[in-house]
This record gives C-alpha cells, structure tokens and sequence, in this order.
C-alpha cells in the first residue's frame, strides 16, 4: 500500500513507516559524508544546493572539517515496496570534548549506523560511541566505509568489529560515501533492520528536549523528538523541570532546510518555536508536555555537560573588556556547554574565568570570539577543577591555580581521574606506555585485537589537558586514538608552581602540579619561555618557583645587536613603516614589568617536548 | 621656536642614476644592467625633473649635491656638467657647496674622474668594499684589489674630499681577519669612510642563496663584536664614527648625508628617487622606479613622480627620531616636541639612560650611547611605540 501524505500540510507519519536512527563514528570515519549521500539519494537537496558535508554549517565546522554540533535531517525514502518511509538522521561528532552531543543523539533514536572507516578500523571513540549505543539498547547496523581507498581492508575490520565490540559482522554494508557506493544498501537495511519507534498518537503530549539554539530571526528553536502526543502550532505546552510554560508559534522539521508541518506526531523529531527568550530557559533532557494534560511521567533527562577544563580568557587591550563581556554572553546563547565568570589578575587585568569540555572546546570557542567579534585575546594555561579540603573543613572548587589559598590552611587537594581508553598499534605500544607512565598513568587493562593493542590506562586529568594528545599523536605517528572520561577525584601531592619574569610572578603563567613533576614542568616551561618571549634590550631571567623556592631557571640574554646598517633619503618612509609596524605588534603583546609577552606565549609555554 | 630646533639641516639635491654594469648579488638599490644608455637624453629628462622640482620648492639655497645610484661613475662627465649647470640655473648653488659623485673603482670609471672634477664635483665616493680578492668575487665586483688602489689614489689626486666604501661582517670573517683588513684601508683612507655590514635583503640573489644555506653570516654577538672592532680601530685612526657606518674627522661629515640625518628638506630625481619637501607641511615625493618609465612619464608629464604623501606631524617625529639616533650628536628633544605636540616620555628616556643605551648630552640633545647605537632599532621601539 502507498501510505499517502500529502506534501504541503504534513501530518504525522504512522509509526510503522518511521526509522530514526544516529551516525556514530569515529572522528573522520566518514559520518557526514555519509549525511550527504543519504540526503542526495532522497532529494533532499537539489545538486547546485549539495555541497561536502553539508550539515557541517558552522564556518569552525567547514574549515576544519569536523562536526562539533549534532544536526537532524528528515528524508523521505521510497523503499523497493514502493512504500514511502520518514527516516530522521542525526549526523553527531566523532571528537571526545563533544560526546554529550552523541549521547543525547542516542537517545532520541532507536538505531545506530556505526560507521567504521575500512582503511582505519575500530578506533577509540568507536568503542566509545558504540558502547553508547549498546547501552541505550539500539539496534546497530555497522557500515565499512572508504572501501574505494586501496588501503581499505573490510575484512580484516568485520573480524576486528566482532573480536573488539562483539557485534555480528554478516550484514554489515560496505560503502564509498565519497563515491556513493552502496548507499542504496544502507537505506535498506536501515528499513530492513532497524526498529520502527513506538508511541500513542491519542495519549497526553510527551516528547523529549533534545537541543536547542539560538536563531536570529526564530530566537530559541528546540529540538524535540515526540514519544506520545502530538505537537501542532498554537498549542500550550510545559516544560517538565523548568516549569516553563509556552504556546507553539512554529512546528516543523529539517530537510536539511527548514520546513514548518502542520504536527509531529510519536515517534517523529522536528523543531518547534515557541517565543522562548534564552537558549538557558530550556534544558536539554527535559520533557516537553501539553500544559492542562501533563503526562503521568517525566523522562529521566541527562546529566548536564560538565566543564573540565577551565582558563583565563583576557582582551589584549584592555579596554575591550566590555566587548568581550558581550561577545561571551552571546556565544554561551548558542552553546550551553560552558561556563563563564569574571576574574581579576593581577597581570592581565579583567577577563573571564571559563569552563569547557576540553581543548578542542576551547580553541573553538576562542576562535569564535576571535573572528566573529574581533577581539584578540589572550588564552591563560588551562586548569582542571581541584578540590581542596581545608583544615577548617572547608571543600573550596578551586578552577584557578592564581587563587590557590594559603597551603597551611589546606589539608589536603583532589585533582580529577580519568579513564582512558586507547588503541595503538603494536609496534607503538612502548611509546604510547611510556607516555602514560610519565604522566602518571596506572595501567587498567592491555589487550590485543590482532596486531593492535587496547590500553585501558587511569590518568590525572591535569597531565591530559595541554598536550597529552598531541604528543599521543606525534609518538605514534598518528596511529593511536584515544578516548576518555571522568572518573572521580583522588588526594594527589599537588603544589603551585609559579613562574617568574623578570623578577616578577606572572600569575597568568602559574600552575598546579604533582610534587614529583614540578621540577620537569617548570623546566621545560621556562625554555619554552625563553624560545617565546623575544630578546630585550636587558637580559631578563625566567624562574619557576614553588613556594618562595625556585625550582628552575632560564635567562633570555639582552639583544645584542639590532640596527639598520644604511639609512638614508630613499630609506626614511619604510623604516618609520616598520616603527610603526613594531608599534601594531606591541598592541599585541602585553606588558609584564618591562618585558612584552606575546599573547600566544600562555598557552604555547604549556606545552612540552618531552624527549 | 624653530622647527628645527638646533638642527639647522641643509637643503639639498639628491640625482639618481640607475644604470650599473652588473648586479651585485647584495644589492638592493634602484639599479639596472644597460650598455647602451643614450645619455643625452637622459640628461635632458633630469634636467626637466629637476624645473618640476623647482616648481615645488620656489626659490632655495642649495648647500649639497649627490649623485647616487646605480652607477653614477657610468654618466659621461658632459651628462653629470649638464645637470649641475641645470641645477645652478634653477636654485642658488652655495659657494661652498658640496657635490658628491658615487664612483665605482674600475679603470674605466677612473677614466672619467677628471671629466668630473671639472663639471663640478668636489667629493668622491668610492664602492671599494673589499680589499680582499676572494671577497670581492664573492660580492660579485668588477673591479681588483689593485684596481680600487689605484682609484682611491687617482681620486685623492683628483677631488678635495674623496671616502669608500667597505662591506664587512661577511660569511666566515673573523674579528682579526677584519681588523687587519681595516687597517689596512685606513691607510689608504683620507678623512671619510662608509663601513656597512653587510646585509641580506629581500629578494637580492643573496637572500636566495642564504635561505638555502649556501652561506652563513655572523650572528648577532659576532657581528656585534666585529662592529665594536670597528668603532675601536677608527676612532684610534682618528675617524671616529659619526653615525652608525660612517667615519670621518671631525669636520670631514659627508654633509649631504648629514642632511638626511639631521631630517632636512631635499629634492629626489631620477628613478626611484625619494624627496622631503615643504618643512613643516612635509611632503614625500617617489618618483618611478622603473627606469623606461620614469623616462616616459617625464618626457610626457615633465616628471617621473609616483606618489606624492603628506607627511603628518607625528610622522614627521617620529622620521627625525629614527634618523636623528643614527647621529652620534644624536637629536634636539625639543624639536621632537615641537613637532610630536608632546615631549618625549620621560619615564622611556629614564628607562633606556638607565640601561646605558641613551645619553642626554650636556648641551640638551639626547644621544644613542654607543651599545645602544648598535640596537638602534629596539631602542626606537621602546622608545616611540
Ligand atoms: N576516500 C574516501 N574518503 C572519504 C569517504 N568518506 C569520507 N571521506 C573523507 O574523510 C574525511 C572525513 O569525512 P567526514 O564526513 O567529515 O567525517 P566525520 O566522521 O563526519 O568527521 P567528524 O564529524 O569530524 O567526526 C573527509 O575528507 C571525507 O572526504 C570515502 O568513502 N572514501
Ligand atoms: S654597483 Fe652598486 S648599485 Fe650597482 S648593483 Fe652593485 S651595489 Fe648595486
Ligand atoms: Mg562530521
């Protein structure tokens, strides 16, 4: 039968007729591209409107071609039978700082498509997300993708999918998303295979809050997918938790572009708008009902995204302070995953105190405050959140080292675990422990999946935050992924480590460490300082110091010699030029005493060589 | 108060002649390799750059002449007669004026040594560079050892004033190599010397060949003490140096340099030429570099100028700052003021005095001390930016 729906007032779907599922990968595997296959082959697009990873729309997004935000699409499927399917994708983000994303994605389906690059294999957040989605019971559908690289072994992936996450490999799809190979198969199964949602059209409005943003023309638009109910304009709904109560301006849908609908009805996802003033009125996780016929029971909501990683953020002229407010104000509109308060320092003056889900997070965030508002900042080292037990008491959340309270009234400090999860080839195994081990790391698990190894490894989250990533990277050429999360504070021998310029503390620069660490990290910090701070016309030490005790130390040697051999008529206009070059490059720098520090040395100071 | 406070800069004439037998693989000037020149020409398109000039700055004294380059020891002595007759016509040419021709010292050039004289030249300068035949390959010369000798000889004979030129921190020279080398120039020396440490510039066959590392310069404490070997031998000469590379006695300034240095007005023509003009109401004038160009543009329009920029008040400041501290008499601070609307920060000047890289001098003028001289650059930074 060909289930009719009229195109221009769309009524809710039957259920039978409804597959949502997400795409999960490892980052790179292929997620989005996978999206726009999919949206092609259903029409969602005309060609002139396709382009690379289309659901990829933030510029950050485009130009360092990842995806950061989750993004939904509605397609409309004609399968074999001649029958018409909604099928709603989520396209999530493969890196670790976005996993929330995944997670809520997860839980808005029924269905997973693992997509597994077949010249890669099982990666690190593969096992990650794949477990994420085991554990909300999705049915899985593994795709072999890239299998026009001639690196591509499907094969010896399928047996490592079965060996590593156990899931059955027969019906698995190999594909090209770059070429386009095998999408039809994918559209199959996912009709084939994957559950249809289930839900009562008849019984009180209950759908879940999936996401939400802020639109210059709509204001907050949310993310909704229906369990029971129905959602049509005009309608009065509540907010479970919040409490909020509204009437439906807009109801509708993605295709990718946005559609309004006459309703959502069980087991849809779509859009509403509602005149909602801030992105913070509604909560993610929250369940959505009618206002005078509230369902029986709310939905159990997810935990918020948690910030781990915290820094400085500071203009570089100061009497942008104002702007930044204001840029950072509107950039929270939009993402809800971090956090941000004032803070004072003594060096660098007002700024803001911030809190993100990892580093990528944060050079995202600051790139954007950077472009979209043109204010150059100055990024100080980033610390995780310690706790520290006073002889008082007292626990204080201390997410800056410069507020570090007099050691004799602190008992004692917890820093943040995690557990780590990475995958290496073999050959890499030595360094990738070493690695760990220099870090503190304790050994949790280590074992084989063919020639690749899985280590399972506990770390203090401070020695992951800068570098721990770039140097996985670096010494295993590439090779190992890695994936992690929080597990729970332990005591730790934690002293602050301040670092001195010129005789002067910068509290910028000032960090918390392990007492057996403190001596390397703060000599590596002052050579890396000295390679960043250029030469003066004085010389200027550079000492790390614990307590009134320095523990190590460098001297940038004063400029010998600088000066234009021959100056004369035809040479006055391009030397006042470069005057007034050196004068633009002071803006940038910022002064500590006398000496300028360039605003990227806080960050880049950070950041070790070991070997 | 006087603009120029206790400067009292000349006025003068700067004439750029682009032409040089070859390119040297350092040099970054206005130059061009052409044979077949057609002098006369070229003469009378200096001559009528020289009325537009006129026309710019009424009616003036002229206390210095310079003919740079490019080769000017290439222009016949006829071209080099014409353009001082012209110059003569159009300003008021001091009694005692000094006229400097850039000469380099092959036996041809010398050729023409007398032949200038009597146009009017009365101060010669010559690109010796070197006085050791592998460098002077090295630096890509066309002329021997023997051959810069005897220029320097014919033209001491020849002009009342004559100084050369040496290039030194070279790739692999050491401090002693260097002080012997000195020495030995300074024998042949009269009252002036021009010691430039050689420098890479931009898109020169020499940035080419360093960015491959096919040579190395001395690095800054190096060149730093090459440097200071230099003042030391000089000043025991008795040419101590006045600016940064020049030497001279006391007395025996090149006085057309010193106009530039003291930021005084002077007229750029020729290709490429730069020019300051209308004190107060400065103005930058740049004339086409291109030679064909620029020859075009003055038989067409009656000059080859580019651009013509005004100077603003604080530009022009900071240009007599950046100037000024090359100088070992160093700058008025109150002509700074004067034209900065607001005196130098005290607090800098106390900050750099105390570091032993500025001076004030007894009689009010503020001085790059020697060490602070050789970093001139970062001095400025610290003290205008
Ligand atoms: N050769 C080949 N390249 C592919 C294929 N699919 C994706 N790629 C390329 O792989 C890279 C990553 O693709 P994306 O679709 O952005 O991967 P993603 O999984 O969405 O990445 P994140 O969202 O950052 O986790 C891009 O350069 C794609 O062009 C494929 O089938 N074959
Ligand atoms: S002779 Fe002088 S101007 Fe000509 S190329 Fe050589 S250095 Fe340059
Ligand atoms: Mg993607």
């Amino acid at each position: 039968m060909l289930y009719p729906r009229p195109m221009s007032d769309k009524n809710p779907t039957d259920l039978a007729h409804i597959r949502n599922f997400s795409i999960i990968a490892h980052i790179d595997h292929g997620k989005s591209t996978l999206a726009d296959r999919l949206i092609q082959l259903c029409g969602g697009l005309t060609q002139r409107e396709m382009k690379e990873q289309v659901l990829d729309s933030m510029d950050i997004e485009r130009e360092r071609g990842i995806t950061i935000k989750a993004q939904t699409v509605r397609l409309d499927y004609t399968y074999k039978n001649g029958e018409l399917y909604e099928l709603n994708l989520i396209d999530t983000p493969g890196h670790v700082d976005f996993a929330y994303e995944v997670n809520r994605s997860l839980a808005a389906c029924e269905g997973s498509l693992l997509v597994v690059d077949a010249s890669q294999g099982v990666e690190a957040q593969t096992l990650a997300n794949v477990y994420q989605a085991i554990e909300v019971n999705h049915e899985i559908i593994p795709v072999l993708n890239k299998i026009d690289l001639p690196a591509a072994e499907p094969e010896r992936v399928r047996e490592q999918i079965e060996e590593v996450i156990g899931l059955d490999t027969s019906n698995a799809v190999e594909i090209s998303a770059k070429t386009g190979l095998g999408i039809e198969a994918v559209l199959e199964a996912i009709v084939e295979r994957l559950p249809s949602p289930k839900g009562d059209a008849t019984a009180p409005l209950k759908a879940m809050l999936v996401d939400s943003w802020y639109d210059s023309y709509l204001g907050v638009v949310v993310l909704v997918r229906v369990i029971d109910g129905e959602m049509r304009k005009g309608q009065r709904i509540k907010m479970m938790a919040s409490g909020g109560a509204y009437t439906l301006d807009q109801v509708g849908i993605f295709r990718p572009k946005k559609e309004n609908v006459a309703a959502l009805g069980p087991g849809e996802i779509g859009f509403f708008t509602a005149s909602i003033k801030e992105v913070a009125d509604t909560r993610v996780g929250d369940t959505v009902t009618e206002e005078r016929r509230p369902c029986a029971a709310a939905l159990p909501g997810f935990r918020p995204a948690q910030p781990v990683v915290f820094c400085g953020l500071f203009p570089v002229d100061a009497s942008e302070f104002e702007d930044l407010r204001d840029a950072i104000g509107k950039l929270r509109l939009n993402d809800a995953s971090f956090e941000f308060e004032m803070e004072t320092s003594a060096a660098l003056g007002f700024g803001f105190r911030c809190g993100f889900l990892g580093l990528l997070h944060l050079e995202i965030v600051r790139e954007r405050i950077e472009r979209e508002f043109n204010i150059d900042l100055i990024t100080t080292a980033p610390s995780v959140v310690y706790h520290l037990y006073m002889t008082n008491g007292d626990m204080i959340e201390m997410h800056n080292p410069a507020d570090m309270p007099d050691v004799v009234k602190i008992d004692h400090i917890e820093e943040p675990w995690i557990r780590a999860t990475i995958l290496v080839p073999d050959e890499y195994l030595g360094s990738i422990l070493k690695l760990c081990e220099d870090r503190r790391g304790r050994q949790v698990e280590l074992t084989y999946a063919g020639s690749r190894a899985m280590l399972v490894y506990r770390l203090p989250l401070n020695e992951v935050v800068f570098d721990f990533y770039d140097r996985l990277k670096s010494v295993s050429r590439g090779y190992a992924s890695f994936d992690y999360h929080i597990e729970g504070y332990e005591t730790g021998d934690l002293v602050r480590m301040s670092v001195l310029v010129n005789e002067e503390p910068v509290d910028a620069l000032s960090m918390v460490v392990h007492r057996a660490r403190a001596e390397q990290r703060g000599r590596a910090m002052c050579e890396k300082l000295k390679e960043l701070i250029p030469q003066h016309l004085f010389k200027i030490p550079i000492q790390a110091a614990i307590g009134g005790k320095v523990i190590a130390r460098e001297t940038i040697s004063a400029l010998r010699k600088d000066v234009t051999a021959k100056c004369y008529g035809g040479d006055i206009t391009r030397k006042r030029k470069l005057l007034d070059k050196q004068k633009e490059g002071k803006k940038k720098m910022r002064q500590f005493g006398r000496v300028d520090i360039p605003q990227d040395a806080f960050i880049a100071a950070l950041k070790m060589d070991e070997n | 108060m006087s603009d120029e406070g206790s400067d009292r800069p000349d006025f003068g004439i700067y004439v750029h002649w682009p032409f040089c037998l070859a390119k040297c693989p350092y040099c970054d000037f206005n130059s061009h390799v052409s044979r077949n020149v057609d002098q006369a020409r070229w003469a009378r398109a200096l001559a009528r750059e020289l009325e537009h000039a006129r026309e710019m700055t009424g009616p003036k004294s002229v206390q210095t002449i310079f003919f740079g380059g490019g080769t000017p020891s290439l222009m016949e002595a006829e071209t080099v007669g014409h353009v001082l007759d012209t110059i003569a016509r159009l300003w008021h040419v001091d009694d005692h004026a000094e006229i400097s021709l850039e000469a380099n010292p092959t036996s041809a050039d010398a050729g023409r040594f007398t032949g200038y004289r009597a146009a009017g030249v009365n101060r010669l300068s010559l690109g010796v560079q070197s006085l050791d035949a592998k460098d002077l390959r090295f630096l890509g010369r066309m002329h021997s050892v023997d051959e810069a000798l005897d220029a320097i000889a014919l033209a001491r004979a020849t002009f009342p004033r004559i100084s050369f030129d040496l290039i030194y921190a070279r790739p692999e020279q050491t401090v002693a190599a260097w002080q012997a080398e000195l020495s030995r120039a300074l024998d042949f020396a009269a009252d002036h010397l021009s010691l430039y440490q050689l420098t890479i510039e931009e898109e020169t066959s020499f940035a080419r060949l360093y960015e491959r590392g096919a040579f190395k310069v001395p690095d800054g404490p190096l060149s730093a003490a090459l440097y200071e070997a230099t003042q030391a031998i000089c000043a025991e000469a008795g040419l101590p140096n006045y600016e940064i590379s020049n030497h001279a006695r006391p007395g025996a300034e090149c006085r057309h340099n010193l106009l530039y240095w003291h930021y005084g007005d002077y007229v750029g023509a020729g290709p490429g030429a730069h020019g300051r003009l209308g004190g107060r109401d400065k103005q930058a004038t740049r004339t086409l570099k291109a030679p064909g160009a620029w020859l075009a543009s003055v038989e067409e329009k009656g000059h080859g100028i580019e651009a013509i920029e005004p100077i603003s008040l604080a530009e022009q400041a900071d240009e007599m700052m950046l100037m000024g501290l090359r100088l070992g008499e160093g700058i008025d601070p109150l002509r700074y003021a004067s034209l900065a609307g607001a005196a130098l920060d005290e607090t800098r000047i106390e900050r750099l005095t105390g570091d032993g890289l500025l001076r004030r001098l007894p009689n009010g003028r503020l001085a790059a001390s020697p060490e602070g001289r050789l970093v001139l650059n970062a001095v400025l930074a610290e003290l205008l930016a």
